[in-house]
């Protein structure tokens, strides 16, 4: 229990070991630490950002995915619409085309009727004439008595309705 | 464990009889310096920069290579201890302290007492037996029961505190602080100053006594355990285990007086 310089010596001892504690082992230890709970914080904080973003982009994609949904059911709407058009249309140009074939055809038919009897009545009239000269025995002159032969050819048409 | 040959007594003197050198007469004796003031307590010194060395080496090796992404398992038991410490002071103190010294030096003090006091741990015969072998006489293996090495500690860190008070307060609001204090009037400077200085020089005699008074008592009944015979080995296990509370407390209880101390010195009135 004597008091010796052994309090002189611890002395100097602690203020060497505080001070090499304080140059050599404090700051680099404490700025780790700091360094790290900065670090740590700003891991958390990008992880909060990463997730809100994350939320956002979600939240996008949906109300994207949304309006191509409508889009595209409008785009099918319209196809269907121009596609029971194109049909009708089609059907409309068909049948006008038919009708147009029939009436051509009509056209056609009444004209190489017409014609067919036009070439049957002059026949017919050479018939005539070539009878009446046989019976006559003499030329009959055609012209002279186109009047009597127009009323002979108009009396075989009225005979034979059902040619017409 | 007690030599066959000496009585408890002087077994138990024996144990607690420092290392002692001192110069007398021109020259070196050993073990016969009582009353010299100039003689070491080789045995405390030894033990206490030894130990103080396995701190710094420690912590500094760990330092060098502490990094700043996952720590390893070493650097992970210094910060934890640095943390510990880092906050203490932040806790402690109304602002955070200028001076860089004041949370090192509790951690040096904590570590150091911790490991100091943890000699006591260290079954009490086997150091001086094996010294003795050696060739000396005497052995003290806990630094912390020399009245010495607990009073240099405790009066290092009052002197700081002297010296914070001073640089934050000045002399003369350091002074005013001890006479006008409890009774701010003139003719109560006597008395106040008493009353102060008292509870000043208070400070540093029960920080180190507190220290000395926990370790020394545990390592007396270390060694009286060791008289008992074969009873010893389940009562020194309980002590240890004990023991190891108080080796950790009275630890923590020197950093932390440090530290309202220095705190306290920081403060105006």
């Amino acid at each position: 229990m004597d008091f010796n310089l052994t309090l002189i010596g611890q002395t100097v001892a602690m203020i060497v070991f505080v001070w090499f504690c304080m140059r050599f082992i404090w700051p680099p230890v404490m700025n780790a630490i700091e360094q790290r709970r900065k670090e740590i914080a700003d891991g958390i904080a990008a992880g909060d950002k990463g997730q809100r973003e994350l939320a956002d982009a979600r939240h996008g994609a949906e109300s994207i995915l949304q309006d191509a949904r409508q889009k595209a059911t409008q785009v099918a709407d319209m196809a269907h619409k121009r596609s029971n058009e194109m049909v009708a249309e089609a059907k409309e140009h068909a049948s006008a085309e038919g009708e147009r074939i029939v009436a051509a055809a009509r056209t056609e038919l009444v004209t190489s009727q017409t014609k067919a009897r036009d070439a049957l009545r002059r026949e017919v009239a050479a018939l005539a004439v070539a009878g009446a000269t046989r019976v006559l025995g003499r030329e009959v002159d055609a012209k002279s008595h186109a009047t009597l032969l127009d009323e002979l050819a108009a009396e075989l048409e009225k005979q034979a309705p059902t040619h017409g | 464990m007690a030599e066959t040959g000496h009585s408890a007594g002087e077994y138990i003197s024996h144990h607690l009889q420092n290392l002692t050198v001192c110069k007398a007469d021109g020259q070196w004796v050993w073990n016969e310096c009582h009353g010299n003031f100039f003689a070491i307590n080789v045995d405390s010194m030894v033990f206490a920069i030894l130990l103080g060395f396995a701190l710094v080496f420690f912590f500094s090796r760990v330092a060098k290579r502490a990094t700043t992404g996952v720590p390893g398992k070493l650097q992970t038991i210094v910060e934890i201890v640095v943390g510990f410490v880092d906050q203490s002071v932040r806790d402690t103190f109304s602002h955070p302290p200028k001076s860089r010294v004041i949370a090192p030096l509790a951690m040096t003090l904590f570590v150091w007492i911790f490991l100091m006091n943890s000699m006591d741990l260290i079954p009490v015969d086997w150091l001086p037996w094996a010294a003795g072998h050696l060739g000396v006489e005497h052995l003290r293996v806990v630094p912390t029961t020399d009245v010495n090495v607990t009073f240099a500690m405790a009066i290092s860190v009052f002197l700081l505190t002297i010296y914070f008070s001073i640089k934050i307060k000045g002399g003369w609001g350091f002074t005013k602080e001890l006479i006008l204090q409890p009774f701010n009037h003139w003719a109560a400077v006597p008395f106040n100053f008493a009353l102060e200085g008292v509870s000043l020089i208070a400070k540093p005699i029960s920080l180190s006594l507190r220290l000395f008074g926990n370790l020394y008592a545990g390592e007396l009944i270390f060694m009286l355990i060791a008289l008992l015979g074969i009873w010893q080995l389940p009562l020194h296990f309980a002590w240890a285990v004990f023991h190891l509370l108080i080796v950790l407390l009275q630890a923590f209880i020197f950093m932390m007086l440090t530290i309202v101390y220095l705190s306290q010195a920081h403060e105006h009135h």
